[in-house]
This record gives C-alpha cells, structure tokens and sequence, in this order.
C-alpha cells in the first residue's frame, strides 16, 4: 500500500486551475489577472507536491475515500512529480507571454482553456487509474486541439481538426486496450492490474493497442504526420504548450505502462528503431522547413524520437530511466523557449520566412540569445541539460554495446547542429532587417520569457542530480528493477 | 461539398503508399484483436463483489449510480468539464454558421407546447428514480437537452445566451462546480473526526449531497448539450 | 457475442478513419470505433449467472458522454475549417 501524502497539494494542483477556469469563464472579466492569481497558486502546490515526493516518498491521494481498485487514485511518484514541475515552468512562461497575444471577450475563451488545459495535464500526469487517465486524454486532447484553432487561420483550424482526428482515432485506441485488460482481469487501477498481469497474448494485445493509440498522440515516426502542421499554425505561446508539455502526457502514460507491465524485449528495440527513424526523419525536416516555427516543430518530432531511442536501454539499468527523464525536462524548456522566442521575433519582424528572415535588432536580443542557448541544448553540446541527458544515453549503449543507438545520437547531434544554426545565423549574421531600425516594439515581447527557459535548461545540466535524486527518493511503482 | 485535403503534389504518392500500409497494419490489428477476444476468458464479476459489498454505505440502491457518483465520483467530474471544455471550443471557433435547421411549422410549435412540460416532469422523475433504478443525471439532462433542441427548431427557444448571459455561464459551469464544491466542503473535519478526502461524502448526508450534484449536472447536461447542438456562441451585439 | 460484434464495429471504423475522405465520414468513423469499445465493455459486464458488474456499465455513460461532447466539436470545427478553405 503506498502511503497517503498527509496535505492534499496534488489535488490542489488539480482543482485550482478547474476553479479558476470556472471564474474566469463565469465572471468573463479579468480573466488574466485570475489565470495569474490560480498560476501561483498552483506553482506552489506543485513545488509543495515536489518536496513531498522527495521527503516522503511515493505517495497516493485516496479520492471518495475509496482504495483503488474500486475507487481512484491520485498517484505521486518521483516521475509523475517531475511531469508536474515541467508543466508548471512551461505554463507559467508560456502563460506570460500569451498575456501580450490575447485580449477582450476572445481572451476570456483563452485563458479558461489555458487554466483547463494545465488542470488536465496535472490530472493525467497524477492519476493511477486506467479509465480515468482515458478521461484526461481526452480532456488533454480537447483543450489542445481548442488552442491550435484559436487563431481561427484557415491553415490553422485544418491543422487543428487534423490533430483532433488523431487524437479521437488515439484514445479510442487506448480505450480498446483498457476495455480488454478489463474484461481479462476486473480491474482498472495500475497498481493491482500490474499485481496482476500474466505475459499473455490477450494482455499484449491490450497493451500494444493503448501503446500504438498513444504512439500516434506522442507523434512518434511514422505517425507524427499531424504534429508540425498543429505545432507551427498555433500562436507561438501555444506552440510552446503543444510541443513542450502536451506530445509528453501520451508518452509519460506509455513510459508508466511499460514500467509496470514490461512488454517482451522485441517491444522495446521495436520503439527503439522508430524513435531512430524519428530522430533522422525529424531532423531532415527542420533542415527543409521553409518557416522558422515549422523549423522547430519538425525538431520535436526528432527530439521526440530520443526519449523511444533510449527505450532499448531501460532493460539495462536504471542509468536509461534518468537519462529520459532529464531529456523530457530539457526538452521541455528549451522548445518552449524556441517557441516563444520565435513568436517573439516573427511579431517583430513580421513573418517567419526562413529566406527573408533578417536580424530582428537589439530591442530583441533577448529573444535572440534565448533562441541561441535553447538551441545549444537542444544540439546537445555542454554544459546543457540536453547534453548531459545525450552523455547519460550515450554511456549507456555503449555499456551495453549497443552501437547503433551511439551512431544515431551522434548523427542527430550533427543534423541538430545544422538546422539551428541555419536559424540562428539569420538573427545574428545577416544585416538587420530595416523596418526594425528605429520602429518601437509594440506588440511582441522582448523574449524574457524565452530567456528564462533557455537559462533553464543550461541550469538543468548543472543540477541533472536533482533528477537522480527524485527519482531515487521516490522509487517509480514499476521500478523494481 | 468538402474540400479535399491540400497536398503538395509530389507528396500524393508517398501518401497513398503509407494509406495502404497503415490499412494493412490496421487489418493485422483487428485480427489479432478478435484473436485477444475469443482466447481471453472473461473475468466474471469483475469489481461488481467490491460494489455490492460497499453500496449499502452509499445509501444509493442503484449499483451503477452509485459506481458513477460514489466510487467513481472522480471520473464523473472530470467528464463533466470534458463537457465544459467541448462548450468553449466550440465558442471559441467564432463566428455563428448559419443554422441547419428547418423553418418552424405550426405542427413542430404544438408538438414543442405538448412535449415541454412532459420533458420536464419526466427528466424529474429519472433524476429521482436514478438512486434505485435505471436513470440518473445523464438520462435526465439528455430528456430535457431533446425537449430544448425541438423548442430551438421551433423558433421557441428563448435564448439564455443572449437574455441572462451571466446566469447562462453560471448554469453551463454548474455540474463542475458543484462537483467541485461539494468535493471540498466535504473535507472539512467534523468535530473529532480526522479530515475526509475530495468527494468523501459523510455517509448520514451521502444520498443527498449526491442528489444535490445530480440535479446541478442535469441542467448543466441539458443547457450544455443544447449549447453544443446551436454550434457557436449566439452573439449578443454585433461589432 | 456482443464483444465480437464490437470488435468487428471497432475494425470498420479504424478503416472507414484510414481512408481518407470527406470530414463527416471521417467523424462518423470515430463514433462507428467509439460504439465498437462500448460494446466490448458491455460484453465484459454480462454475467450468465446474473447479475451483471454495474462498473462498465457506468464506464460505457461517461464514454458516451465523452464522445458527444467530442463529436459535437469535431463537428463545429470541421464546418470551420471547410468554410475557410472553401472560401479561398
């Protein structure tokens, strides 16, 4: 039985950004000011969450006061508290930024699907229980696809219902699963199901059907056609949301899964090659991307493919689970800063036409230089948290002899190297663009924001400890390896 | 008619060959999906003994009732602000379209006047039904969403939206809100007990406070579905 | 029976979803997998000796309001989109 976390900061993480997002919605005033207030408020539940994990351990939060497998769950181990602490720092820099993009009646709609979008989040990242976890991806999935069409551009709203497509087509997928691990065992908490679980075809069967309903919301290759199109159409701070926090809910979910049910080792090198084929397709793509938010889009769905490349590793030792887990976080941040400090940027210069994109000028160094650390760390080189995260991967299947793994990393670290710099080098080596002489920024932000993430994950390669020891203090429930 | 996806030419061939795999792959899915059904021997009872030893507690009679606002409370909750969240998407996607709905007749307007009020009484009398037998908040919200729906398309709907604003938001958001309320006022530690938990309902009140929760969910289903049904948030000036 | 029969409806659906087609099909491809899973859960409910388990039964409520909620928006949104294209 894991112990119950004395105060409830999980289910405040959950229930105050729902309450706000009812205010705001219901007053249909001040809806900024309230999405700041429940921010904070949430931020310090999630820090409050995150000391629990590490002084007490795994925890889990009875709801109804009904144990699992009857009632529900909400589960706090060392990962699900790290997902929350990643959600928060994107949603709070996100969140300052968008409050520049979106005013009036319209705003209103925004921020209540902004708070709702981050309580869904929490909610999923926190819940033990396998239906209830469909309800958050579909809550996850509505409030996603309502953001990328918020723009209302035609491209957009395309790319938008595209993604619901996927997203529908990938929980009901899940929920055939869990209709099937149902019908074999009678229960649906993860805990007693994992208890449970015999390596049959049956259980497979189910287990391969939420993973590949799953796989197409995480975008891994072949099935991340969706994903740049929805990524680079939405505003810049929603694009931020997308890629950092909301493709990582449908993989934390297949990460947990596969902890506590392990899939035969042919599985795991099966994710493994995808996720290489993810990291070279993905990065070809940035290299070809005539925008500079499509650019970054495509990098996500290269980024994406480390977290499945390292799986081939996590039957070798606990060193893989570490490694992609700081790859989650790091990634997190800097696309999160690339994002905002596109956004940033586009607003000044006026497009994001790789071709024509000039030196956005001094106003914007911020935003510049934000652009230039996230993209080091996304490259992977020293002293980032992406590098250290790549070292940890690369030590890994060197130990365990896996050689194609260390080439693909390699080779993804030098495309990576390419395609930012192609961005990079036309905010610092070209002539700055003349309409930015001299013009006031208005409008767009200066890239604090950005600046703040991208400083995040340099901090993240100093502080890669923290990971081991939430991790450690809060041993995983499918960590009994 | 619908417009065909925009690709750029030289992609349509790729396409299709990966159509065709994905089409393959999905036949190999159900395959072995059917393979999955036919071997598994069905767990029978599955949580139903955990129920029945637990419902008397509920004070709900009702086994499925009481799984969706007792045990299962939780989920109930959540899916309630799936419904919130579907409301905002589809306002937030702007402009009114113009309605598909036909012209009023006079039939449609008698059939609305005889309809209505039946609607009501029986929403009233599956919400309260729902503690001992089939029915509940969904079956009653649904009942009064159809009777609007007839009253829309007859011209005879009085619009919240655009008359009570502010009440109509409150009633959209009420379901969730008195999840959420009610979750959290139970938590208060009576006197010398320890604190409950979120939707832990003491178990002298249980049968009501769950009454309360299902009455609220039941306007907010019926406005919500009604909202959904109109497909854009009706505009109250024009800009 | 009724688990076969999901599955089967579960299989048309993933189908009608691949192929690609205008975007109501496409909808209803959704619903046709959605009513395959709920028949499934409905089957796994059914007790020969008979009572049956009230837990699926309740999934199977928030399923299907789920998936209302959901096909309204895709609905919306898909007018939406083929508006503006439309009108390019």
């Amino acid at each position: 039985m894991i112990p119950d976390p004395g105060l409830p900061w999980v289910l405040l993480a959950v229930l105050a950004p729902l309450a706000g997002a009812v205010l705001a919605f219901v007053l249909s005033l001040a809806a900024a000011q309230i999405a700041a207030i429940v921010g904070i408020v949430t931020t310090v539940s999630v820090v409050g969450a995150l000391r629990q994990t590490i002084e007490q351990g795994a925890t889990a939060y009875v709801i109804g006061g009904w144990s699992p497998p009857l009632g529900i769950a909400l589960v706090n181990d060392g990962i699900a508290a790290m997902m929350l602490g990643m959600t928060a720092t994107v949603f709070v820099a996100a969140g300052l930024a968008a409050s520049r993009y979106v005013q009036g009646e319209r705003g209103v709609l925004f921020w209540v699907l902004f708070l709702g979008l981050w309580a869904s989040l929490n909610a999923h990242f926190l819940s033990g229980d396998l239906f209830n976890l469909y309800v958050t991806l579909e809550l996850v999935g509505l409030s996603a696809v309502a953001l990328t069409g918020f723009t209302l551009k035609p491209a957009a709203l395309r790319a938008a219902l595209n993604y619901l497509y996927v997203s529908l087509g990938g929980s009901l997928l899940y929920l055939m699963g869990v209709a099937l691990l149902y019908r074999a065992y009678g229960a649906l908490d993860i805990a007693t199901l994992a208890s449970m679980f015999e390596p049959d075809l049956p259980s497979f069967t189910a287990l391969g059907l939420m993973t590949l309903g799953l796989l197409l919301k995480s975008a891994l290759f072949p099935l991340h056609f969706w994903l740049p199109a929805a990524h680079a159409n939405a505003a810049a701070p929603v694009s931020a949301l997308l890629s950092a926090v909301v493709v990582k809910a449908a993989f934390y979910l297949i990460l947990r899964l596969w902890l506590e049910f392990a899939p035969p080792p042919g599985a795991y090198a099966c994710l493994g090659v995808l996720g290489g084929g993810a990291v070279i397709w993905g990065s070809i793509g940035a290299l070809r991307a005539p925008r500079l938010k499509l650019l970054i889009a495509y990098s996500t769905v290269a980024q994406l493919g480390y977290l499945f490349l390292a799986f081939p590793l996590l039957n070798e030792g606990a060193v893989a689970l570490e490694a992609i887990l700081l790859f989650a976080l790091t990634h997190a941040v800097a696309k999160a800063a690339m994002f905002i400090a596109a956004g940033d940027i586009a607003t000044a210069v006026g497009h994001d036409r790789l071709g024509q994109l000039k030196d956005p000028g001094r106003p914007l160094a911020p935003a510049k230089f934000a652009f230039a650390i996230a993209g080091v760390s996304i490259i992977g080189l020293p002293p980032t948290g992406g590098f250290v995260a790549k070292w940890l991967m690369l030590t890994g299947s060197i130990d365990a002899g896996n050689w194609l793994i260390a080439a693909v990393l390699i080779v993804g670290s030098l495309l990576a190297g390419a395609y930012v710099f192609r961005a990079v080098a036309r905010f610092f080596v070209s002539r700055p663009a003349i309409a930015a002489i001299g013009t006031p920024v208005l409008v767009g932000g200066r890239g604090w924001e950005a600046l703040g993430l991208a400083t995040a994950s340099l901090l993240l390669g100093f502080s890669s400890g923290l990971v081991e020891m939430v991790l450690r203090a809060a041993e995983p429930l499918g960590g009994s390896r | 008619m619908q417009t065909e996806r925009k690709d750029p030419g030289g992609k349509a061939g790729g396409q299709v060959f990966l159509g065709l795999m994905l089409g393959l792959a999905a036949l190999a899915l159900v395959a072995l999906l059917g393979a999955a059904v036919f071997m598994s021997e069905p767990e029978i009872g599955g949580l139903a003994g955990d129920v029945m030893a637990n419902i008397e507690t509920t004070g709900l009679a009702n086994p499925v009732t009481a799984v969706l606002l007792d045990f299962r409370g939780y989920d109930t909750f959540l899916e309630l602000v799936v419904m919130f969240v579907a409301v905002l998407g589809v306002w937030s996607l702007g402009r009114p379209l113009p309605p598909i709905v036909p012209a009023p007749t006079p039939v449609l307007g008698l059939a609305v006047r005889l309809i209505a009020p039946i609607s009501v009484v029986f929403a009233g009398y599956l919400l309260w039904i729902g503690a001992t037998e089939a029915g509940g908040a969904f079956q009653a919200g649904a009942v009064l969403a159809g009777a609007g729906v007839l009253a829309f398309c007859a011209g005879m709907m009085p619009d919240f939206e655009i008359r009570q604003p502010l009440l109509h938001r409150v009633l959209l958001a009420l379901g969730m809100t008195a999840f959420l309320a009610i979750g959290v006022m139970v938590m208060a530690a009576e006197p010398g007990q320890a604190a409950r938990t979120f939707l832990d309902y003491p178990d002298a009140l249980g049968k009501w406070l769950i009454l309360a929760i299902e009455t609220a969910a039941m306007i907010a289903i019926a406005l919500t579905l009604l909202a959904l049904f109109q497909g854009a948030r009706p505009q109250r000036r024009t800009f | 029976m009724f688990a076969v029969a999901g599955v089967a409806l579960f299989g048309i659906g993933c189908m009608g979803l691949l192929r690609s087609g205008t975007d109501l099909r496409r909808i209803l491809a959704l619903n046709v997998m959605g009513v395959g899973v709920f028949n499934v859960l409905i089957a796994t409910a059914y007790d020969p000796a008979g009572a049956s388990d009230p837990v699926p039964h309740a999934l199977v409520i928030t399923g299907i309001v789920v998936a209302v909620s959901a096909t309204a928006f895709a609905l919306v949104l898909a007018r939406a989109a083929g508006r503006d294209e439309d009108a390019d």
